[in-house]
């Protein structure tokens, strides 16, 4: 069996596939938040929670009403949808001439209103969500046994990804949208609805929180605190991809994902110990890098080139200066 | 002369026979016994222990005023430590100076539970650990005031671990949490495997708390060892076993849980937890006892009580007791009692307190059921033995608590 640095080349693809998966959520869930910040200069903390709530509401579709996997990855999306809508009506609308930090804060509190409902309700421990039938079981690929529910979801989020990408950046209406973000008062003087389309946008961006926490039911277990361990590493996502860009927080979530992988795989920390084990000055002086990026200390990776990213090019990846 | 020393007797009788008439009134602290519920109120062990952990004592002492019918006051309170261990002492210290608690209770968490152990040694109060498992508990930082219930981390490791290989499972690789509760439960299991014979071919530690086990999982996948055992807990514990499913790692490789709750395998479901073995020091369904405590429990909060709980209650009962049998509340005098005294109950036949302030008491070793075994709500374990306390427990003779004489 062929090795690179003492990983051998099953397991590496193994984990660059599991990094796929995990990239395609981290892409989906920081479009939403990219969308509704670059076209609404909101930072929505509330996003985990609404992902959380896609899920919930799927999982009390099926347990109280019968609503299959199918249909519940439509309709749970629009639930949420509706009451971010609610939301933006009621509340966000008034704190658009404010600064940024009102609405972070006002998501933020909203966030933890409910996850507080939905841990007084369900409790801590979660629920349990079934594969749908269709998608059980999986393939062996030699390398690995990969889930056929699992390849569903790498297809499902990268669809949803690029249409969306294709409407804001290749349509009539996503023209609309951007020059909303330029400047509302001038597209308001050609006639156009400009406050419905922000509310529409806010609607969307939930609901694709939402669709990422319906794909996500089956695979994790549906509890009130999924959303808030998922949303700091989207956050760091959308940082490095450049606040409010939408091709950058897709290629951005799917490279990140497929980084964590081959950190996880071990193979940076070996290869490194391969190559300077012999050289003792360097050796301790690459430590700490050893250290950052060993399987252990994969949920640091991502904020360790998050931070390096804003050093090198503060706008991120894909953004531009203003 | 002697008519005064006659009336002075007299007097003297009738005093000495009015005080033996009167039955001996309990002297209480304060007027009442103050007994404070520390947990986990909305966090990852919320459900294990946390709300429910509050109701069980609150069980116990309206059972205690009903039964034993005694002339002191009781009052529960209860705080959320947030599994934090400066909150947790920081609480115990202003519930003991200014609430004047007399005793504090549940504790889970290692980190808090010892925390509190040491505010309530310093004030001298006393610390009944259900909730917590770590065994330095009642070995290097062991106290005078604390009683260890409900179960720990040996007990644990020494039943699943020497259960799975003797039952085949030989080769070992484990899936550990990041921290020093992980890695405890990591080295007494892997003592367990070894002494029984097995081998361990490897671990890898994850990050607290995870979402995606699947890059662990594969590692362990491909490490080829028949048993994958899970030195994690709660949410972290209930996404491996899920994901090693999807995975196809069960049922080609078995895993092995090795802090699972009641409250765990309820949220699995039997279809992704069946055929396991886990440890535990209590199940709801064991006996006529152990049901009908637990059904009055359910009552209450539509759950069925998980050890931890249905610990708190017993500790509590005792505790309550001891004062009542001491006549006083004051620590040394009701912790010599308790320790005098064998714990029967619902929870635990013949219990003893040992010097370290371990609770001896059977263990049992469970095996999940199959879902089409399954025969009503929370049906969901084989007891397939009886783990007896002097086994469960680690022995006096391997103790590091300095309290305890060799």
């Amino acid at each position: 069996m062929s090795e690179v640095f003492g990983i051998t080349i099953q397991g590496l693809l193994g984990q660059l596939l599991v990094g796929l998966i995990n990239g395609s959520f981290y892409a989906i869930l920081s479009l939403g938040l990219a969308i509704i910040f670059g076209l609404m200069n909101i930072i929505n903390f509330a996003h985990g929670a609404q992902y959380m709530m896609g899920a919930f509401l799927a999982w009390i579709g099926m347990t109280y009403l019968g609503v299959n996997y199918w249909w519940a990855l439509l309709l749970s999306p629009l639930g949420a949808g509706a009451v971010g809508i609610l939301i933006e009506r009621g509340m966000l609308r008034r704190l658009y001439k404010l600064d940024h930090l009102y609405g972070l804060l006002l998501t933020f509190g909203l966030a933890l209103i409910i996850e507080g409902l939905f841990r007084y309700k369900f409790g801590i421990s979660g629920e349990s969500y079934p594969v749908p039938d269709l998608l059980t079981g999986g393939k062996n690929l030699g390398f690995m046994f990969f889930p056929i529910y699992r390849a569903w979801v790498v297809v499902a989020s990268l669809v949803l990804c690029f249409v969306t990408w294709y409407v804001i950046e290749r349509t009539k209406l996503g023209s609309y949208l951007r020059a909303g973000t330029e400047n509302p008062q001038l597209l308001q003087a050609f006639g156009i609805n400009v406050p419905l389309m922000i509310t529409l946008t806010y609607g969307y961006g939930v609901a694709l929180a939402a669709f990422a926490g319906v794909l996500a039911a089956p695979i994790f277990n549906v509890n009130p605190v999924m959303g808030s361990n998922l949303i700091i590493v989207v956050f760091a996502v959308v940082v490095v991809g450049g606040m409010g860009s939408v091709m950058g927080s897709i290629v951005t979530g799917i490279g990140l994902g497929l980084i964590e992988g081959i950190v996880k795989s071990g193979m940076i920390a070996n290869g490194l110990g391969y190559l300077f084990d012999s050289v003792p000055v360097a050796n301790s002086l690459v430590y700490p890098v050893k250290l950052l990026f060993s399987p252990e200390a994969s949920a640091v990776t991502i904020f360790v080139i998050m931070a390096v990213v804003l050093l090198v090019r503060p706008a991120g990846l894909f953004g531009r200066e203003r | 002369m002697s008519k005064k020393l006659l009336g002075a007797l007299v007097c003297f009788a009738m005093i000495a026979c009015l005080v033996s008439a009167a039955p001996a009134a309990t002297k209480v602290s304060d007027g009442v016994v103050k007994i404070g519920v520390l947990t986990d109120m909305s966090g990852t062990y919320s459900d294990l222990a946390g709300p429910g952990s509050l109701l069980a004592v609150q069980m116990a002492v309206e059972d205690f005023i009903k039964k034993e019918k005694p002339d002191f006051k009781i009052q529960v309170i209860s705080a959320d430590h947030q599994n934090k261990g400066d909150i947790a002492a920081n609480k115990a210290r202003e519930w003991i100076d200014t609430e004047k608690v007399d005793m504090i209770v549940d504790l889970v968490t290692t980190s808090t539970a010892l925390a509190v152990m040491k505010v309530a040694k310093e004030k001298d109060r006393i610390t009944l650990v259900s909730g917590a498992a770590s065994t330095p508990i009642t070995n290097e930082q062991c106290t005078d005031t604390n009683i260890h219930w409900t179960y720990d981390t040996y007990a644990l490791a020494a039943g699943t671990g020497t259960a799975v290989v003797k039952q085949g499972g030989k080769t070992w690789f484990f899936l550990t949490v990041d921290y020093a509760f992980g890695k405890a439960l990591e080295k007494d299991t892997t003592d367990a495997v070894l002494a029984n014979g097995g081998k361990v071919l490897g671990r890898v530690l994850h990050p607290f708390p995870a979402q995606d086990f699947s890059s662990f999982l594969l590692q362990a996948q491909s490490s080829g060892a028949q048993v994958i055992g899970l030195a994690n807990a709660g949410n972290d514990t209930i996404n491996s076993i899920k994901q090693a499913g999807e995975f196809g790692i069960t049922p080609k490789q078995k895993l092995a849980g090795l802090l699972m709750f009641i409250s765990d395998v309820h949220s699995l479901g039997l279809k992704a937890t069946q055929g396991m073995y886990l440890t535990t020091g209590f199940y709801w369904d064991l006996n006529n006892e152990t049901r009908a405590w637990s059904k009055r429990f359910f009552e209450k909060k539509k759950r069925m009580p998980t050890m931890v709980q249905a610990g708190d209650y017993s500790a509590v009962y005792h505790y309550l007791k001891a004062v009542k049998a001491a006549g006083t509340d004051d620590t040394k005098t009701v912790m010599a009692k308790m320790k005098a005294t064998p714990v029967n109950d619902f929870f635990a036949k013949n219990g003893k307190i040992r010097d370290d302030g371990r609770m001896v008491h059977d263990m049992y070793l469970a095996e999940v059921k199959k879902p089409e075994e399954s025969k009503y709500p929370w049906d969901y374990y084989h007891i397939r033995q009886v783990i007896p306390g002097d086994q469960a427990f680690m022995p006096l003779s391997q103790s590091k608590c300095p309290l305890v004489k060799k």
